[in-house]
């Protein structure tokens, strides 16, 4: 595949300001390069003293670092905004439909949609599962829809990240920052608040609360602990929604319910918004060595005792040998087609399309089909001769470990360099809440931004850094 | 709250509170070696002694020597207590316990800790010893300052007052007990200078002498200061002050509940038996035993805090 001329969000393809663009240009083009630098510098340290840092594995040098923020915010129209939204809340509403029916009747796989042993054979897909109906119908509470654009309205799935998506705090504190440095600019633009997130997440989050709770739902978020590397988001998310943040050690099984310890004694909890994946949520029905979970909270949940935030068993929608379904999935449960493209995907553990790989590595991202961070995968392109070699050898020994795509000409979004702005390959994630009655999409989400020239790898654990995103208002 | 969270809140104000305490008790065996009234090494381990870790500095370092005293006690890792050991502490208490802070109170703690990675990445030299002192009191005054104007009177502070009294409690006793034998009537020969560097040091060490001055002028002796130092209710690094203090905050922490807390009670009982009497009393009872008792006291006071608000499970 020829990468066509790139296209940026601001200079489109042929160096005309875009629309969204224009106020910001006005302004950027009477601002000194030595203020920005400034404000560069200063957001840099409000970033430090609020602690907005991650852990990165295995640097034990690094153990906190701070992820890099670009004062250049990325602007995006309401009507542009407006069809991405209707996109990811059909795509949102089939996963839901899709794991409650892999967990009850199979239906796409009784109509052939799917192999049965894409289901049946698939690590992500959880038996413990099977015939459980989570409260309000809900399995996936949060999820962060990653998007990546080719051109003005070509907006592509990359990942649709159904497990525990982190990020959110980015967003937020991304904005809250803008906000400090730059007032004027909030005032001259009217852009969409994203502020609210918190109290919609607590909303909608309680909105799901077994249907035994007659209270006001008790929610809590449990987190693996300080050495996490999204530990700040998730003291930050508990704090926002004023809630506790608790461990597993934190809590127990006390009379059927699932209660946190407090300073006058075990106190139940109606909603877990878990940060801890499936295998180590309940060392008694998963993984026996985690010391993160807490023993029987699967069996209170299977007994309707608590909601777990996301359900467990979710990771099965968005694996990435699942996602080259999803145009089907899309059409099975809404009818409909599909409003946001998938990346055309080659499954490597069809011989035909494994041939094809091989062939055409030079030209594909290959991806683990477990993998996730951006790690143990190839950017054909990018690679040397010796990598390509390597990852031959790695497809042709478990091929039904790996997809292929192709790489992308990913959209570009000015950055504030050394030596004034340059175009940078960006992403975008949108948080979508779930509840019984309603879905919700945040006002644009994390841009996350490849800060070396030409590389198209956003991920912070790989030097990304991350924007403000701006939606307008009409 | 959790018992995790009041765990973490009572670490974090205790940490802070003896960081303060270590770079006090350093800028007092820098001034006292500086007037050289008395040999230097005496005094810096005398100095350790009252921070309480004189053992663990000769099981670590070679030598006692000024510039080895003040580096244990301000940057070495080693040292539990050292200023540089107590705020990343705090600060490690205070992210655990983030959702109970106020943005104010965090970013506060956040800085200090910045600061003092930054103060205290090298050896510091003598010439920069009082601006690196200076600069890391402001910062913890700074988190005792936003947390008076920020967080709610509710458990969440309670519990990081009691942290905060029963380190400042717990240092004040072992100024004293590290320097009883001063302020023993018989011992003393007043009016010495030996005497006065003596008591100069003690009440250097607590941040007394302006409120001592102010209160006894040039006319205090020892029998002024031990009163002072123990049975003042106005002065607020004194025993009796911390143990009110603790007494009100288990007060409040057990409000509501159906039966008074065994903390509560021993605390009452701490106040009641050793705080309530003349400063002869403490005298004819033998200060040292009293503070030896205290101490005891206050370590099982600490134990029954934790046990009574689940602290651990």
């Amino acid at each position: 595949m020829v990468a066509a001329p790139g296209f940026d969000e601001m200079w489109g393809s042929d160096e005309r300001l875009r629309e969204p663009y224009q106020t910001f240009n006005d302004w950027l083009d009477g601002e000194d390069p030595k203020r920005l630098r400034a404000k560069q510098r200063e957001a840099e340290e409000v970033f430090r003293l609020t602690g907005i840092t991650f852990n990165v594995y295995g640097r034990a040098e690094a153990e906190e670092r701070l992820i890099p923020f670009d004062i250049i915010p990325r602007i995006i129209s309401d009507r542009e905004w407006s069809r991405v939204t209707k996109g990811i809340e059909q795509r949102v509403r089939a996963i839901n439909a899709f794991l409650h029916d892999i967990y009850h009747r199979q239906e796409i796989i009784k109509a052939g949609r799917i192999p049965r042993e894409m289901i049946s054979d698939n690590a992500a897909f959880e038996p413990r599962m099977i015939g459980v109906s989570p409260p309000g119908g809900v399995y996936t509470h949060i999820v962060g829809t990653d998007l990546v654009r080719t051109g003005p309205d070509e907006f592509f799935v990359l990942e649709d990240n159904a497990r525990t998506p982190s990020g959110v705090s980015y967003m937020l504190e991304n904005r809250e920052t803008m906000l400090q440095m730059f007032p004027e600019l909030f005032s001259k633009n009217r852009v969409k608040g994203v502020q609210s997130y918190p109290t919609d997440l607590r909303r909608s989050l309680a909105a799901c609360a077994p249907a035994a709770t007659t209270d006001t739902p008790v929610v809590a978020v449990l987190t693996p602990g300080i050495y996490n590397s999204a530990y700040y988001e998730h003291a930050f998310l508990a704090d926002q929604m004023g809630v506790e943040l608790v461990e597993g050690h934190d809590l127990r099984v006390v009379d059927g319910r699932v209660a946190m310890r407090t300073t006058c004694g075990y106190k139940p909890i109606d909603v877990l918004y878990r940060r801890v994946d499936d295998d180590f949520l309940d060392p008694l029905n998963f993984n026996p060595e985690s010391q993160l979970g807490v023993p029987g909270i699967l069996d209170v949940y299977r007994a309707g005792g608590i909601t777990i935030a996301n359900a467990p068993g979710t990771g099965i929608a968005d694996d990435k040998a699942i996602y080259s379904y999803m145009p089907e999935i899309v059409e099975f449960y809404t009818g409909e087609r599909p409003l946001l493209q998938n990346v055309p995907t080659w499954r490597c553990s069809e011989p035909d399309q494994l041939a094809y790989v091989l062939d055409n590595l030079h030209e594909l991202v290959v991806k683990e089909v477990h993998g996730s961070g951006g790690y143990g995968m190839l950017i054909g392109p990018a690679a040397s001769k010796k990598e390509l070699a390597a990852f031959r050898r790695k497809l042709t020994a478990r091929p039904g470990n790996y997809i292929a795509q192709p790489t992308l000409s990913l959209s570009t979004v000015p950055i504030f360099a050394q030596r004034g702005l340059a175009p940078r390959h960006v992403d975008l994630r949108p948080f979508v809440l779930v509840s019984p009655d309603q879905i919700k999409v945040t006002a644009g989400g994390l841009t996350r931004v490849a800060l070396k020239k030409g590389s198209l790898v956003v991920n912070s654990s790989q030097g990304g850094g991350t924007k403000d995103t701006w939606v307008l208002e009409d | 709250m959790l018992g995790k969270t009041a765990n973490g809140l009572f670490w974090m104000y205790r940490s802070l509170e003896r960081a303060e305490n270590t770079a006090r008790l350093i800028e007092t065996g820098q001034r006292i070696a500086l007037t050289r009234l008395e040999s230097g090494e005496g005094e810096w381990q005398s100095v350790l002694r009252s921070a309480g870790s004189l053992d663990q500095f000769e099981e670590n370092r070679d030598e006692m020597t000024k510039e080895a005293a003040i580096d244990w006690l301000l940057r070495d890792r080693a040292n539990p207590s050292s200023v540089m050991s107590s705020i990343d502490n705090a600060r490690q208490n205070a992210r655990l316990v983030r959702t109970a802070l106020t943005h104010e109170v965090w970013e506060a703690t956040n800085a200090a800790y910045m600061a003092a990675l930054d103060l205290l990445a090298r050896k510091v030299a003598e010439r920069d010893l009082p601006g690196v002192l200076r600069a890391i009191r402001q910062r913890t005054s700074l988190v005792r300052g936003m947390t008076h104007g920020t967080m709610l009177r509710n458990n969440i502070y309670n519990f990081a007052r009691l942290g905060t009294f029963i380190e400042r409690a717990d240092n004040t006793a072992r100024i004293l007990d590290v320097k009883y034998y001063v302020l023993l009537p018989s011992a003393s020969s007043v009016g010495t200078s030996l005497d006065n560097v003596q008591w100069e040091t003690i009440l250097r060490s607590v941040s007394a002498r302006g409120g001592f001055r102010m209160e006894y002028g040039a006319s205090g002796g020892p029998r002024e200061i031990a009163q002072f130092l123990i049975l003042d209710r106005r002065m607020p690094r004194s025993l009796a002050f911390c143990m009110n203090k603790l007494c009100d905050n288990l007060r409040y922490l057990n409000s509501g509940q159906p039966k008074l807390g065994e903390a509560q009670t021993k605390a009452q009982q701490i106040e009641r038996t050793y705080l309530s009497h003349d400063i002869d009393a403490v005298f004819d009872y033998g200060l040292h035993e009293y503070i030896q008792n205290f101490l005891g006291l206050l370590v099982e006071l600490s134990g029954q805090i934790e046990t009574d608000f689940r602290f651990y499970e």
